[in-house]
């Protein structure tokens, strides 16, 4: 672990580690509930929400991307509930539809517009920076601990940790509720519980997650992150707190060993360049995916066990 | 053709009985998909420590009228009282048991946590579990016969123990009126004596007990008052007065023969 690692290393793989758990949390709820693609359609829609809000405000400050990405889910869920309706085709195709329309868009937009001041264009929505998150007023460990060093760390840091903090109180304070009404909803409203609320809440949540991720490490991530990590969590547990606990593990053991292999992976195959390291993520949360889906121990029948249809 | 009349004048009169005196009482309660309605202006009472069978054909809308009186599902009109106070004042009187099916049975959880939900009104957002709960979760196991399941995933157990299971979160809910959707659907014939016995067992202790059923064969040995439908109401009593073949072949018509057959066959 060389001097060069707390300043050009240490910050991507915390960031990259935040973004990764950000996007797994609410990934499980998702899964469970059969709704992982909406993870995959908030992470395309924000996009020309956030071109947007990049071309009124000229800059690519936290708050007006995050309200431009809401702005833009509000106009995707009445998109899809208008060619739902208009069209009279099933939910999951309209989403289809709306969802590949509106990031098409974004990217159009994108090209279109001069963004050449700033880091922001298609590779950049897609894969992110992970890279160019680096913290040069660092120059080792020492400089965590210096107030001089340390108001120059990325601003991304801040935004993801600050993200993740919020999802896991979410998450913590309304765990219950959250988990009877995604098992057992009719029952969960005769309890009086606020159903769609909580459905309602979960999106939301996820949306955050992708929001904040996107800004420092791209939709790639993003998508994987939502439904590698519990997939394979799932793979691993026969209980729901278990099963997030181990999404939490497999999203930073992705994270942490997608950024090194990304950066040095490629030098040890006698190779001279990195590869994404987003792209690199990615891939190794498919792998654990594969890996548990081969050798986790609960892996069930397609059906589970006594799942009788009467 | 006595009984047609009286069916006949059902939908015009409303019965006189006090819905305050009632555990479950509905008034006019008609739903609808959107097309012609799926229940029609339904009138019932379920009185206080008694066992009432919803029972009727397919597609005669008896679960449909279940999950719109608790409203798991809107309703175009009607009213609900339990103990006559609507439904949002009196959740914890009130315990439902979905129907199996609609349930994936391969979340990620055990058969002691499910019970746990049960107690979830008493818990709330975030009340420590204590052993006093587990205790309890504990106790309702034992009464279905599934103690020994505890740590169990759920999706382990054979249907009828998943059933036993749902009726034990029930128990666990400490409710005065248990409301289940077809508690006897694809389940084995020792939980069937096992989960009628711990139903009666809530009836002789004052609790009130609606289910909605399918086997016209076993009406009279487990239920003492029937609720018979086919979209509207065409009786409605106890079994020795409103169980008859008048008013089931009135809800079944020319279905009541292959009804008759399934079950012998069944």
């Amino acid at each position: 672990m060389g001097a060069e690692f707390v300043p050009l290393s240490l910050t991507p793989i915390l960031i990259g580690t935040f973004a990764a758990i950000a996007c797994a949390l609410p990934g499980n709820f998702l899964i469970l509930r059969r709704q992982a693609l909406i993870g995959d359609a908030i992470s395309h829609v924000v996009l020309p929400g956030i071109v947007v809000a990049f071309l009124v405000t000229g800059t690519v400050a936290a708050l007006p991307m995050m309200l431009g990405a809401g702005a833009a889910a509000l106009v995707a869920v009445a998109g899809i509930e208008a060619v739902r309706r208009l069209g009279r085709i099933e939910p999951g195709a309209a989403m289809g539809v709306v969802f590949t329309a509106m990031f098409a868009g974004g990217v159009l937009l994108l090209e279109r517009s001069d963004t050449s001041s700033v880091h922001l264009d298609v590779e950049h929505a897609l894969m992110g920076n992970l890279e160019s998150l680096i913290w040069l007023d660092a120059t080792g460990w020492g400089s965590l601990l210096d107030p001089a060093a340390l108001a120059y760390l990325p601003p991304e840091l801040g935004r993801i940790a600050v993200t993740l903090a919020v999802i896991v109180v979410l998450l913590a304070v309304f765990w219950r509720p959250l988990a009877l009404a995604t098992f057992d909803e009719g029952f969960a409203r005769t309890l009086g519980l606020p159903v769609s609320l909580i459905g309602l809440g979960l999106v939301a949540v996820a949306a955050l997650a992708a929001v904040a991720a996107f800004d420092a490490v791209g939709s790639i991530i993003v998508i994987a992150m939502f439904i590698c990590p519990p997939a394979a969590a799932r793979l691993m547990t026969d209980r729901l707190g278990v099963q997030v606990a181990w999404s939490v593990v497999f999203a930073t053991l992705s994270a942490v060993l997608g950024y090194v292999l990304a950066g040095y992976g490629p030098l040890w195959l006698g190779m001279q360049d990195a590869v994404s390291a987003a792209g690199m993520i990615a891939a190794v949360s498919g792998l654990i995916l594969a890996v548990a889906a081969v050798a986790g121990p609960r892996r069930h029948g397609a059906a589970g066990a006594g799942r009788a249809q009467s | 053709m006595a009984s047609l009349d009286l069916i006949a004048e059902d939908g015009v009169t409303r019965p006189a009985t006090d819905p305050a005196g009632q555990a479950l009482a509905l008034r006019g309660m008609t739903v609808s998909y959107g097309g012609a309605p799926a229940v029609f202006s339904v009138d019932a009472d379920m009185p206080p420590g008694t066992m009432t069978a919803i029972i009727g054909p397919n597609g005669a809308g008896k679960s449909t009228l279940l999950k719109a009186a608790l409203g798991l599902i809107p309703r175009v009109s009607g009213v609900v009282t339990v103990f006559g106070r609507p439904i949002p004042e009196a959740r914890d009187r009130i315990a439902y048991v979905p129907q199996r099916a609609s349930i994936d049975w391969d979340f990620p959880t055990r058969v002691i946590d499910v019970v746990m939900m049960g107690l979830y009104r008493e818990l709330g957002l975030l009340g420590r579990v204590r052993a006093r709960h587990r205790d309890a979760a504990l106790d309702c196991l034992r009464q279905v016969g599934m103690e020994d399941f505890a740590p169990r995933q759920i999706g382990q157990l054979s249907g009828g123990q998943q059933q036993r299971v749902f009726l034990a979160r029930a128990l666990a809910q400490k409710a005065d009126i248990v409301l289940l959707d077809e508690p006897f659907a694809g389940v084995d014939a020792a939980t069937e004596a096992a989960i009628v016995a711990v139903l009666k067992g809530l009836r002789d202790a004052g609790r009130t007990v609606v289910a909605v059923h399918h086997d016209l064969s076993t009406v009279a040995d487990y239920f003492d008052r029937v609720l018979i439908l086919n979209r509207r109401k065409l009786a409605e009593g106890p079994v020795a007065e409103a169980f008859t073949e008048a008013a089931l072949s009135a809800a079944y018509g020319g279905r009541l023969a292959t009804a008759a057959r399934d079950r012998n066959a069944g």
